[in-house]
């Protein structure tokens, strides 16, 4: 057997965005993984709540306030996050740092409120079993909101320190792409948190 | 087309530039930096095997305890720990890993890529299941081993019934072996769907391939719920949730639906790459292409489907309502008709193939009659009547290790007799193996046999030792023998494996005359896997091939570069360049792993422990000083 050049690949671009790229692959597979992880907190939840009569059994439900106000910021953060995805993707690098600040701010101050939250949930983790899965589930999510605020302040920082290279934006548009998903795996675990207790 | 003919001259050029690009480097740092997919592969099949022998050495030691009524060899509490040990190692150390492991090392091979997608990650992977099973395997030398069996049902495994860091440990191995799971997962999804050479459409692509990504999948929707289950455990054993206790509002049977929810798929991630790894023996020793690709490839999807509508069959004797136990019977007995479609399709296969009977073929003929048997006692186990009649007796322990070992084990060695002269360059010996595979074949049937008598006759599951009176003797001894046949062809094969190191012939790039791409660069590939990757027009490109040998030409040879093609067509889309090797992973994993290990003896450990963890993952994504 001869070998023979059939495909010629060296005019191919050297990264792309999107499904395209193996990282948007890679974060979806951890998305997927993850919110697994959520549906079955989710579903932990609901069987719990079969097995006791009272819910939230003898304790009053969680307060309302903080949780509408960090609602509020975390959905807003949406704006900075889809306009510092379309920065990257364009490859402008001034636009990616303005954006990407302002996301890192929201996540932020979403971070602090977040440790009011917790305060807010009126019962203890240890004082029965819907304490015990109100606090996994507000925990859950903080990991997961821990871990791409770190994500997203090196990034920030990398885009200011550089090296800056085309598969840097790609970074950066993925890690927008994991933020969506820390928003969109908010909405039914607030739901259950604040509005489980008082609904179901 | 003649002016594009490649010159022997420039693949070896290209070889010597590649080798610079992509050289792992020697010296201990260099070692514990390695990331290349091949290396990562074989480190984990060397793991998972070492725990496959540790948790060997425990059976045979159960087996003798058990070889005689009343025997006192080993008391109640340490045979707790050793079974639970031996499940929790097999399990979750063993077979689910190793499978990954032979993944890791062919699939990159099998798809024409230079390297798996993400290969820090995969040596992430790696340490975090060499510290897994180090921390479950000295824990039980210093009498801290699990002790609630590898299902670790709650409340024996809570904090009422096991005091103590005994089922602490178990749970974090767990999380350990879950975590690196899925992050080969991610590594393997990703090298399929992107990283297959030019032209191997989806519908083009090896089998072993198509198992490796259905198990890939379901490792990602399966995993989460043992990692929460085990979670939850720890959490009710340490900080005082209550999710298992009832006197609180929690609830044992939910960790049983949280395991199964697990558990059961597993057995099919388990299972599937072993599916894919006798397609390609088949196909090799028949000398044709495997009969029914598209029903193959169906079937893998469908067994992974249903895996995961099935998991309440375990818990038929707690009180799970009459209707969904009569669905999850049906969804049992649903699954042996993927399988059987599989089996009839390898059957016309061999029927029509001109067979060559090789140590590999012999394996996969002893799979098919040891799973058909462990296939049909399954179906059994589905009735409901019969499963309350057996429930944790003998007859359940006889069933699993049909189908693990029938299932897994045997298709496993077929491969490692079959792959591993790719590997290391190097035939194991033809008489050795024939010789190791009756060794095996027969002491598993006599081990697991007799069980299925000794549980209609009513020994349970885990008991230390029973009274003479029972009858269960001889049956029990014909076992015992049984195993310790299986531990000589287990020694065998690793005796057969050292020799061939150094006196087995010379393999070649294609010992058996097989058609898929790992056999078409030499024995062991070079770092870069291709020197010219190639070009895919078919489903068995080395039988197909004519005078010429389609290859991609225009990637740069003195970095790390690597081809992405699209998700169904394998249409070249881009280049990307590859990380370097890097400590990074290891030192990340000593970060998570001591995190873990602290968590078992306070809560704080976790608080602590998110600095070097959070310090290692920043290293480990900064870019190398000099990158443009």
């Amino acid at each position: 057997m001869r070998p023979v050049a059939a495909v010629d690949v060296s005019r191919l671009p050297d990264h792309a965005f999107g499904h395209r790229s193996i990282l948007w692959w890679g974060t979806l597979g951890f998305i997927a993984t993850e919110g697994m992880a959520f549906a079955i907190a989710i579903a932990a939840y609901l069987y719990l709540r079969t097995r006791i009569p009272e819910w939230p059994p003898g304790v009053p439900p969680p307060d309302l306030a903080i949780g509408i106000a960090n609602m509020a910021i975390l959905i807003l953060s949406a704006v900075p996050n889809y306009l510092t995805k379309r920065a990257s993707e364009k490859e402008d690098l001034r636009q990616v740092r303005i954006w990407i600040l302002v996301t890192l701010a929201f996540a932020i101050a979403f971070l602090v409120l977040r440790w009011f939250e917790f305060a807010s949930l009126n019962v203890r983790w240890d004082l029965n079993a819907y304490g015990s899965i109100q606090w996994t589930l507000l925990g859950l999510h903080t990991v997961h909101l821990l871990t791409d605020v770190g994500d997203t302040a090196v990034l920030a920082v990398l885009m200011f320190t550089g090296p800056i290279t085309g598969r840097r934006f790609v970074d950066v548009s993925e890690n927008s792409f994991y933020w969506y998903f820390v928003i969109a795996s908010w909405l039914p675990i607030y739901a259950l948190i604040y509005w489980g207790p008082r609904v179901l | 087309m003649s002016d594009d003919v490649l010159r022997p001259m420039e693949e070896r050029e290209a070889a010597a530039k590649l080798t610079g690009a992509w050289h792992e480097g020697e010296g201990i740092l260099a070692w514990l930096s390695a990331t290349g997919h091949k290396t990562t592969g074989r480190r984990f099949v060397l793991t998972s095997f070492g725990f496959f022998i540790a948790a060997g050495v425990l059976a045979v030691l159960m087996r003798l305890q058990l070889a005689v009524p009343e025997n006192d060899l080993i008391g109640p509490d340490l045979y707790n720990q050793i079974f639970s040990v031996h499940g929790t190692a097999m399990m979750f150390l063993f077979a689910v890993p190793v499978m990954q492991g032979v993944a890791i090392y062919l699939v990159p091979l099998m798809v024409g890529a230079r390297e798996i997608a993400f290969p820090r990650l995969a040596a992430f992977a790696l340490w975090m299941l060499l510290f897994g099973g180090l921390l479950l395997f000295v824990s039980l030398l210093l009498d801290m081993g699990a002790e609630a069996g590898w299902f670790a049902y709650v409340p024996l495994s809570g904090p009422e019934y096991s005091p103590g860091k005994r089922s602490d440990v178990y749970a974090q191995t767990i999380t350990f072996s879950e975590i690196s799971a899925i992050a080969a997962a991610v590594c393997l999804i990703t090298t399929i769907l992107k990283m297959r050479a030019p032209g191997m459409s989806l519908n083009r692509m090896p089998l072993f391939v198509w198992a490796s990504l259905v198990t890939a999948f379901m490792i990602l929707f399966a995993m989460p719920s043992v990692m929460m289950a085990s979670t939850f455990l720890i959490m009710d054993r340490l900080i005082g949730t209550h999710f298992f206790n009832p006197a609180e509002g929690g609830d044992p049977l939910l960790w049983q639906h949280l395991f199964w929810f697990f558990g059961h798929p597993e057995v099919y991630i388990i299972f599937i790459p072993a599916l894919g790894m006798v397609s390609h023996i088949v196909e090799a020793f028949a000398r044709r292409p495997v009969f029914g690709y598209v029903p193959m490839v169906l079937s893998l999807a469908a067994t992974a489907f249903l895996g995961f509508g099935l998991w309440v069959h375990h818990m038929f004797a707690s009180n799970v309502p009459q209707l969904g136990a009569s669905f999850f019977t049906a969804a049992s007995m649903m699954i042996a008709i993927p399988s059987g479609i599989q089996i009839f399709c390898w059957l016309a296969t061999l029927w029509d193939g001109r067979l060559v009977i090789r140590t590999p073929l012999l394996f996969v003929f002893g799979f098919i009659f040891t799973f058909v048997i462990g296939g049909m006692t399954g179906v059994m186990l589905a009735a409901v009547p019969l499963d309350l009649q057996v429930h944790d007796t003998y007859f359940v322990v006889a069933h699993f290790h049909y189908v693990l070992i029938g299932g897994a084990v045997l298709p496993l060695f077929g491969a490692l007799y079959y792959w591993i002269p790719k590997v290391t360059g190097r035939m194991l010996d033809e008489r050795l193996g024939q010789l190791n595979f009756w060794l095996m074949a027969i002491g598993v049937n006599l081990t697991f046999f007799p069980m299925h008598q000794l549980g209609l006759e009513g020994m349970t599951r885990r008991v230390y030792t029973y009274p003479p009176e029972m009858g269960w003797d001889r049956l029990n001894l014909i076992a015992t023998v049984g195993g310790v046949l299986v531990a000589l062809s287990v020694l065998l094969f690793l005796f057969n494996l050292l020799r061939s190191l150094s006196v087995g012939r010379l393999a070649g790039p294609d010992p058996w005359g097989s058609p898929g791409l790992e056999w078409a660069t030499s024995s062991p590939p070079p770092e870069f896997n291709f020197a010219l990757p190639p070009v895919v027009t078919g489903r068995s490109p080395l039988w197909e091939a004519g005078e010429e040998w389609p290859v991609v030409t225009g990637l740069k040879l003195d970095q790390r570069e690597v081809l992405i093609t699209s998700v169904l067509d394998a249409e070249p889309d881009h280049r990307t360049e590859f990380p370097e090797p890097s400590i990074w992973p290891f030192l990340a994993a000593i970060a998570v792993g001591l995190t873990f290990i602290g968590s078992i003896f306070t809560p704080w450990a976790v608080v602590a422990g998110s600095v070097p963890v959070a310090i290692t993952l920043i290293g480990w994504f900064w870019p190398k000083p000099g990158e443009e």
